[in-house]
């Protein structure tokens, strides 16, 4: 029942504020909602893809709407959640920018983790004449479902592209907070935005 | 013994008789009437795990197990039904009702209207989904089932579900809302027309009163089936069963049985025409039609369900183009923004509208564990 979040989840979770009402994009098992549930009285729901992660969800007592993100956010009302979440799926989206608005649109704020592709071991594996594949990273070039890759720069580009403001950013390794030299030393980005 | 152990083995039907009038939607009033219903399993001593089964169109009470070991095929949503399965008939009581209206059993067109000794026929009067729920309500009344575990119903058996959460919130703690819709589009309503047509206009029909000229609309019924049928399949699961198989082999030039598909759906319709009511179908498809919780609310379906104290699991269809998924989501957007929980599964499946009643087992797992969350949540 108490088992501990992914680290990269538990960090969404910290900065979650209780009793909020929480929108989850791409919720997978359901963990993160679950958790938030138990610990922080949160209402919500998740956006789920898979029929199976679906069924996982209904286990862990998660509100699981199946459905595509591809497709927008239409079963969400305007400005009708305090927050939602998009944990390690923004670089696998097609639809990046039109997803990032519609998160806005839905919710008063948006928390978007993803793993930071400037990351030195990345870059180090690029210098050797390879795509980056590693923990954070477990998949070849040839079947990986990441098709949108971004260092911390790139996405507080798309922010500033469309009015987005960073409220808040954390920059982690290996469950660590980085702070020196983020873009190079940091394999995991958050990101807390809203309107300016 | 073709029941397996997963089957609630041998039952048997009750009758309740209910002697206070009864007002319905169309100011009509039914000073008495019956309603036939089984029973699986057993109610806890809390009260707490009973699960009503909302039937569709041509279903009722007979919902699983056999009147004997040797029937031919068991209630219609055994697969579902019983110990181990789904609706796990060791954690649940189950109730199958046959609707008002209904030709198995309880009061309708067909039984005999006690004021005159002779069937209602054209005299029953027109049923509405809350008129079923509040005789359901008075069923479970006198069953002692305070609060249900669970509504659950497929296509108009989901509708009655959705209508239970919103007519008496208080005694549902969940709806199982599957391959439904919150209303009927016009498209929908033409369907149904046209079966009433084909009813209507049969020679046979007399108006609603054949029962004493000794006469069956056979006819008219048997094609309101096949046009129902044709919306229960898809295009594609139609085409992977039968796609252009021909009887003979070759054409034959004439109006006789040339494709399988035409011997499939006249010996569905001529297999219905048999053993259903006409009348039946008439008050059924016009129930479906009336169906529309939000109109009392401004068209506003969010601010229907806002009473609704029930956590609610809506399920889809992919391939089911007569409630299709959008239909289910027009109900589960409103859920949202009601601030209700909801649970949407949206099945990959080939069976179109029939899919409710079969076996894909992502639908299967779903059912499952929402309901085995239930039994825990209510210490079924």
């Amino acid at each position: 029942m108490n088992t501990p979040l992914r680290p990269d989840l538990q960090l969404i979770a910290d900065q979650v504020p209780t009793g909020a009402r929480v929108l989850d994009l791409g919720c997978g098992d359901g963990a993160l909602l679950a958790w938030l549930q138990q610990h922080k009285a949160v209402r919500g729901y998740g956006v789920e893809i898979d029929g199976d992660n679906v069924v996982r969800c209904v286990s862990a007592g998660v509100c699981a709407i199946q459905g595509d993100l591809e497709t927008g956010l239409s079963d969400f009302a305007d400005q009708s959640f305090d927050l939602v979440i998009l944990s390690q799926t923004i670089q696998a989206v097609r639809q990046t920018e039109g997803i990032l608005l519609e998160m806005l649109r839905v919710g008063r704020e948006a928390m978007v983790t993803f793993p930071n592709f400037g990351y030195w071991r990345n870059r180090w594996q690029i210098f050797q004449g390879h795509m980056p594949v590693s923990e954070t990273i477990p998949y070849q070039w040839y079947d990986t479902p990441n098709i949108h890759w971004c260092m911390l720069g790139d996405f507080e580009a798309l922010c500033a592209k469309n009015g987005i403001g960073v409220r808040q950013r954390v920059v982690m390794d290996q469950g660590r907070r980085v702070r020196f030299m983020p873009n190079l030393l940091g394999s995991l980005a958050f990101y807390r935005v809203g309107p300016h | 013994m073709s029941n397996t152990e997963q089957s609630v083995g041998i039952v048997a039907a009750q009758s309740a008789e209910f002697a206070s009038a009864l007002e319905l939607c169309s100011g009509s009033v039914l000073p008495s009437y019956t309603l036939k219903y089984e029973t699986y399993g057993e109610l806890n001593a809390a009260r707490t795990n009973a699960v009503l089964i909302c039937h569709a169109l041509s279903g009722h009470h007979h919902v699983a197990g056999r009147y004997h070991p040797d029937e031919k095929s068991p209630g219609w949503w055994d697969s579902m039904i019983g110990p181990g399965k789904p609706i796990d008939t060791r954690r649940f009581f189950v109730v199958g009702v046959n609707n008002l209206g209904g030709c198995h059993g309880s009061s309708g067109p067909s039984s005999l209207n006690p004021a005159t000794g002779r069937a209602w026929g054209s005299g029953f009067p027109l049923m509405t989904v809350p008129d079923w729920v509040k005789t359901q309500a008075r069923l479970a009344d006198r069953l002692g089932i305070d609060r249900w575990a669970a509504v659950i119903g497929g296509s108009l058996g989901g509708m009655q579900a959705l209508q239970w959460s919103i007519d008496f919130p208080e005694r549902v703690a969940h709806a199982l809302v599957i391959a439904s819709a919150p209303k009927l589009s016009a498209q929908n309503i033409a369907f149904n027309d046209v079966a009433r047509q084909a009813i209507l206009s049969d020679p046979d029909f007399h108006g609603g009163d054949f029962y004493q000229q000794n006469a069956l609309p056979r006819s008219g019924l048997r094609l309101a089936r096949m046009l129902g049928h044709i919306t229960y399949l898809s295009d594609d699961g139609m085409g992977e069963k039968f796609g252009r198989m021909l009887r003979s082999g070759e054409f034959r030039y004439c109006y006789d049985v040339e494709f399988e598909i035409e011997s499939y759906l006249r010996s569905q319709g001529d297999k219905f025409a048999n053993v259903f009511d006409a009348n039946t179908y008439l008050l059924m498809t016009k129930a479906l039609d009336y169906f529309d919780p939000a109109q009392a609310h401004g068209d506003d379906l969010a601010l229907a369900l806002r009473r609704a104290q029930a956590q609610f699991l809506v399920v889809s269809f992919t391939s089911d183009w007569r409630f299709s998924p959008q239909r289910s989501r027009e109900i589960v957007q409103a859920l949202i923004a009601a601030d209700k929980k909801v649970v949407y599964g949206e099945i990959e499946s080939s069976h179109g509208h029939d899919a409710f009643l079969m076996l894909d087992p992502p639908y299967v797992n779903l059912m499952r564990s929402y309901l085995r969350r239930v039994a825990e949540e209510l210490g079924a």
